[in-house]
């Protein structure tokens, strides 16, 4: 399944970023950094895709999920920072969602 | 695609006005409130769910996100008036109070504020009173509230200019619905003698400020609290 979210985040990171014109998201793969003041999105940037993820999320696997819950806001390592760390992120919420 | 417009509490009073009114000007109307509706039209389509629920907002917000491909307006009518002094007042009235008008406000913005910010493009109206500049006595937990929706109005209008969404609110005077049957008439007067324009508003005055607020050339007015009756904040 990571590897699904993982193609999922790239696609809607690649879409995105008809808009961005970001060079860091020219070719992202799994280490590209997401919010980062190394050359990753700004906060207002991060708000407009987890807004748009949010719904291909939800496209893809069928499930209303919230990536940005108390929880994601106050974990040290944040899961914004990289599209391996989003990707291990959405996977936790998935699993926990159908138990 | 004719625009598409959310309004919340759809079953009666202004709410209902509003959808009917936004039906005869062509638009899609999306209504909601916890009970059925009687409004029957091929543009209207009526969810049934609380506004102050999570998961029936983010559900029905993507749902009609995929149906329409967009959200133009959104109107967070829905709203609980009650008149009570505080210390007779319940705790699970209050929370019930601050669940619709200011929790389900926020909600919505949120859900469909993300609709929005795909569009680059968005309207918000919310609902005040004008109880709060006039800090009207029995009615502490209400214009409560109503103030927390005005400094969410004021704020988020800050954060959602970025991606082309003007945020606003409407408080109106007393209008002639269901929610100031309740109300003694002699309170009612007593309001409207502290107004400029000492008479009873109509659906006309608050649609007519919605109006202004989500029309196209009004992408410049945002953040600001409107009330009826030349009351001042």
């Amino acid at each position: 399944m990571k590897g699904k979210i993982e193609k999922l985040i790239i696609n809607a990171l690649v879409d995105y970023n008809e808009e961005l014109e970001n060079p860091a998201y020219g070719n992202p793969d799994e280490k590209t950094r997401l919010y980062s003041s190394e050359g990753g999105m700004d906060s207002i940037a991060l708000v407009g895709f987890i807004a748009d993820l949010e719904e291909r999320l939800a496209v893809e696997f069928n499930k209303d999920i919230i990536l940005a819950d108390e929880r994601a806001m106050s974990q040290k390592r944040s899961p914004f920072l990289s599209v391996q760390l989003l990707a291990n992120y959405i996977e936790n919420l998935l699993l926990e969602s159908e138990e | 695609m004719s625009n598409v417009i959310l309004i919340t509490g759809t079953r009666k009073g202004i709410g209902k006005e509003l959808a009917q009114y936004y039906l005869k000007n062509s638009w899609n109307v999306i209504g909601c409130s916890r009970g059925e509706t009687t409004i029957s039209d091929k543009s209207y389509q009526h969810y049934q769910f609380d506004v102050s629920d999570e998961k029936s907002v983010i559900k029905i917000v993507r749902e009609v996100s995929r149906k329409f491909g967009k959200i133009d307006v959104l109107l967070n009518n829905a709203g609980i008036a009650s008149m009570n002094h505080l210390l007779l007042t319940p705790i699970d009235k209050a929370k019930d109070i601050f669940n619709t008008n200011f929790f389900g406000s926020f909600l919505l913005m949120r859900e469909v504020g993300k609709i929005m910010t795909k569009k680059k493009n968005g309207r918000i109206v919310n609902f005040t009173t004008v109880a709060v500049p006039l800090n009207l006595d029995g009615e502490a937990i209400y214009a409560a509230s109503k103030a927390a929706v005005e400094s969410l109005t004021k704020i988020s209008a800050k954060e959602l200019a970025p991606y082309g969404i003007t945020v606003n609110a409407v408080g109106p005077s007393p209008v002639k619905t269901d929610l100031i049957k309740v109300v003694p008439k002699d309170k009612i007067s007593d309001l409207v003698s502290k107004q400029a324009i000492k008479r009873l508003g109509e659906f006309n005055d608050v649609v007519n400020v919605i109006n202004f607020f989500i029309d196209k050339n009004s992408n410049f007015i945002t953040g600001q609290i409107i009330y009826l009756g030349g009351i001042s904040g």
